[in-house]
């Protein structure tokens, strides 16, 4: 029920949050367990710039900087970013086509627990017996031969928290497919809504290739199948291949969503209609179809051949025109704009050229005979930062500041915010421009140091200097967050005053079912049309005030996921693994190694099974209720006091 | 959703799996997923045509002499005439005729059963002749593949057995009728993964 109208206590509130399918708790849960695998994965960065630092450092081995690289980018991509992303979709999308929750509540906190506990299972490789240590891209030819069992924590972490991804983007597909709320046609629909929608397309396109790749290499390491070894007829540019038909679409799939919250957050603060919207989801769409086009880039230098490299380079220099479009559809929102210039709209501001970067230098290595040159040098790290840091990050902190009051009822705070985003922005700079220069200077990426008196010191430190104010820049953002925690209650709807998209439209803090009646849209920005015709009670409404079908709670999917992370044991310490086998790795008995597997799996099914017999047909809140959740929530915005309005 | 409203062939509605919100959202959600699953499939079959025939040194094993047409022409046929059958049950469920879904549906799973237990057999006998899971990347690629849909059948039959249990007492109902939907929608993907592996692995692969 509301959290605002009982008292609970702390271990009810912990049951809650276990059991939810509520998508505004879900979303909390993703931000909370984004941000500390963003934290986790920070610190590996600043500990591998440390050692950077100066030439011939030896402040960390080799070995473990080959660990902290691998797990730097595979937990930034897929245990940060991607979780922070889905934190925003989950909290925002039903909101803006007007839906009660996602299609599928349950398969949604089912993700996100099989995210979780993937995410906690790579990062238990640090204690039991070394991290991953092959790139976040784990090629065959380094990884099937990498001792310990690093490596199998890398596949099976993935392959777990890849499942509850592939699930949460299915989920969100048929969410605005199906649950728009009347009026809310396709061409309506606010762009982050619809990014969101092509980002969960290829999701649903990108993850099968890496839970198929991730599955042959499962087999190959820890059950003898012989997909990747080529004394055995194996071949390992498929792992290749399929890694990066997933991989590429990845980046989109990251900065798409990442696209969309700036869509959001440029017109709320130019004051201005976005600019082409219908060419912005022309471009969307087209950047997603693209996107499974041009994978082989990332292998211009295996081989493929002179004809293949060439399309693949022509293709991916054709992903610049639909993105150019959308930048220039920014640049002409905010022309003529009248401009507020808030924390998000810094964040914007300072998206545009830094991504803008990011891009050319995407350009310039789609040049495939270029390409032979840059490959493997910093001038890739740089060039993959600026897109990241400079797309992504930027529109997460951004999207934080601007959602914080829908998401928590509170707000961050504008000082505070704007000395982080220069704090963070220049050192994200000081850090990754030079790098550039770095490359182009020859030096190469995943070494963990380099000699002195080439040219690379000064350019190094600086670099790191960088790193340590990004680092500040995070630390800052954590602080405005605590801070937040005591501010004062928002307690309104519209907290920027210039909203446009139905996520205004409704009162914070929010009641579990939303809007008590499905709003009508009349319009693409329908609460911008609302507010232009004088109605001051937010949206009008396409039904009477009626009984309300919400979905029950559930430990299932917890329980389901517990079960994957035991059976995921049971084949870590497969006995027929190859480095078990060849002594370098610890392996369990075949029947223990059985147990965990069939046990843990039959935990799963178990539930399956449980979640297909019994009915589950959830519950109906009357009109009664309805009101008096209503009347408790007025109380509460107007008095500040919990507890109902005796 | 009442699961006691009662219904009578002229009440219940033309598209019972799709009557409800709930209901279109699970068929709408395993069309999404089948597409999803079709580019698993698509990445595995990918793989066994870059591995067939590719072995260590000498390897003697060759897709020409392994693969027995007729017994994949018996599989494919038991496979396809499930497939109709599952159509039936369909058939009956849109005239709100249980005991039609219900005969039609066993049937489907008798048939399910006979392919599975041939497709055991054949594995059987490929590892009996020394052509086992480890023994190259061909194999490991043939296991993988065709494995792969088996486990797809196992699931297949379990689902549609389990509706079948579950609902054996109550009849049909706005609340379950989606769900054989789906379960009948997802044994035609079977299906039709099935019709490529005929004709890639078994087709193919006596071609030389």
């Amino acid at each position: 029920m509301s959290s605002v109208t009982q008292k609970k206590g702390f271990g009810a509130h912990v049951w809650d949050y276990l059991t939810t399918v509520d998508h505004k708790k879900i979303a909390i849960m993703y931000l909370a367990a984004g941000t500390l695998f963003f934290a986790i994965a920070g610190f590996e960065a600043l500990l591998m710039r440390i050692q950077l630092m100066f030439p011939e450092s030896t402040f960390i081995s080799a070995g473990l900087f080959n660990e902290l690289l691998t797990m730097h980018g595979t937990t930034m991509l897929f245990l940060a970013a991607t979780p922070l992303l889905f934190a925003f979709m989950n909290a925002i999308v039903p909101l803006q086509i007007g839906a009660r929750d996602v299609a599928f509540p349950f398969l949604n906190s089912l993700g996100f627990w099989l995210f979780f506990l993937g995410a906690i299972f790579l990062h238990l490789s640090f204690f039991l017996g070394g991290a991953p240590d092959a790139g976040w891209t784990s090629y065959a030819s380094l990884s099937l031969y990498s001792p310990g069992h690093g490596i199998d924590f890398y596949i099976l972490g993935l392959q777990i928290s890849g499942a509850g991804t592939l699930i949460s983007g299915i989920n969100f597909i048929v969410t605005i497919i199906t649950m728009r709320a009347p009026g809310m046609t396709f061409m309506r629909m606010p762009l982050f809504t619809w990014t969101s929608l092509v980002s969960s397309s290829l999701i649903l396109f990108a993850f099968p290739p890496l839970t198929g790749g991730l599955f042959l290499m499962l087999v190959d390491r820890m059950f003898g199948a012989n997909f990747f070894d080529h004394t055995m007829g194996g071949n390992t540019i498929i792992w290749e291949h399929l890694f990066w038909i997933f991989g590429h679409p990845e980046v989109y799939i990251l900065v798409l969503p990442a696209f969309g919250l700036f869509s959001e957050i440029i017109p709320v603060f130019a004051r201005k209609r976005l600019f082409g919207y219908s060419s912005m989801v022309f471009a969307t769409i087209l950047i997603g179809f693209l996107g499974f086009m041009v994978w082989a880039h990332h292998m211009f230098t295996v081989g493929l051949g002179s004809t293949a490299n060439a399309i693949f380079a022509v293709a991916t220099m054709a992903i610049a025109v639909p993105t150019g479009m959308k930048v220039f559809n920014w640049i002409l929102t905010i022309w003529g704009g009248s401009i507020k210039v808030t924390v998000p709209m810094l964040y914007a501001l300072g998206f545009i050229p830094s991504f803008v970067a990011g891009g050319v230098t995407g350009v310039m290595q789609a040049t495939a005979p270029l390409d032979y040159q840059l490959h493997d040098s910093y001038f890739i790290v740089a060039h993959f930062h600026y897109v990241i840091v400079g797309g992504i990050v930027t529109a997460l902190f951004g999207s934080a500041h601007f959602y914080w009051p829908i998401m928590f009822n509170r707000t961050l705070n504008h000082k505070l915010g704007v000395l982080t985003f220069w704090v963070f922005f220049i050192g994200f700079h000081l850090t990754f421009f030079l790098q550039h220069f770095l490359g182009l200077m020859g030096m190469p990426r995943r070494v963990f140091t380099y000699m002195g008196g080439q040219g690379w010191d000064l350019f190094n430190f600086i670099s790191t200097i960088g790193a340590m104010m990004m680092g500040v820049g995070v630390v800052l953002l954590v602080v405005d967050v605590l801070l937040s925690i005591k501010s004062k209650p928002v307690n309104k709807r519209d907290y920027w005053g210039d909203g446009r998209s139905l996520e205004w439209a409704i009162e914070t803090p929010l009641p579990f079912y939303n809007f008590k009646q499905t709003p009508l849209i009349r319009g693409y920005d329908p609460y911008w049309i609302e507010k232009e015709e004088g109605n001051k009670e937010g949206m009008v409404y396409a039904e009477p005030l009626g009984e309300i079908h919400m979905p029950n709670n559930s430990i299932l999917p917890l329980v389901m996921s517990i079960g994957t992370f035991i059976a995921a044991f049971g084949a870590l310490y497969s006995p027929w693994g190859d480095q078990v086998q060849a002594g370098t790795a610890t392996g369990a008995s075949p029947a223990v190694s059985l147990a965990l597997i069939i046990g843990g799996l039959g935990l799963t099914i178990a539930c399956m099974i449980i979640r297909s017999v019994k009915d589950d047909l959830g519950f109906h809140v009357t009109v009664k209720e309805i009101e008096k959740i209503e009347a408790d929530l007025a109380h509460y915005r107007a008095t500040g006091k919990k507890g109902g309005n005796k | 959703m009442d699961l006691n409203q009662k219904f009578t062939p002229q009440t219940w509605p033309k598209h019972p799996e799709q009557a409800t919100l709930e209901g279109k959202n699970k068929i709408v959600g395993l069309w999404i997923f089948l597409a999803s699953d079709t580019v698993l499939f698509a990445s595995v079959f990918a793989t066994y045509i870059a591995l067939k025939d590719h072995g260590p040194a000498g390897m003697t094993f060759a897709a020409k002499d392994l693969y027995e047409l007729p017994l994949a022409f018996i599989m494919t046929m038991l496979l396809l005439t499930s497939s109709l059958t599952s159509v039936y049950a369909m058939y009956h469920m849109k005239n709100y005729n249980y005991s039609g879904v219900r005969t039609w549906m066993g049937i489907t799973v008798l048939l399910g059963l006979g392919f599975l237990a041939l497709e055991i057999y054949e594995f059987q006998h490929y590892v009996h002749i020394g052509f086992g899971y480890t023994q190259s990347a061909f194999s490991s690629a043939f296991f993988t593949l065709v494995g792969m849909h088996g486990i797809h059948v196992i699931i297949g039959l379990i689902w549609i057995s389990g509706l079948i249990f579950r609902n054996s007492k109550r009849g049909l109902n706005l609340y379950n009728a989606p769900k054989f939907f789906a379960a009948s929608l997802y044994w035609h993907f079977i299906d039709v993964v099935w019709v490529f592996i005929f004709t890639v692995v078994y087709l193919m692969g006596v071609l030389g």
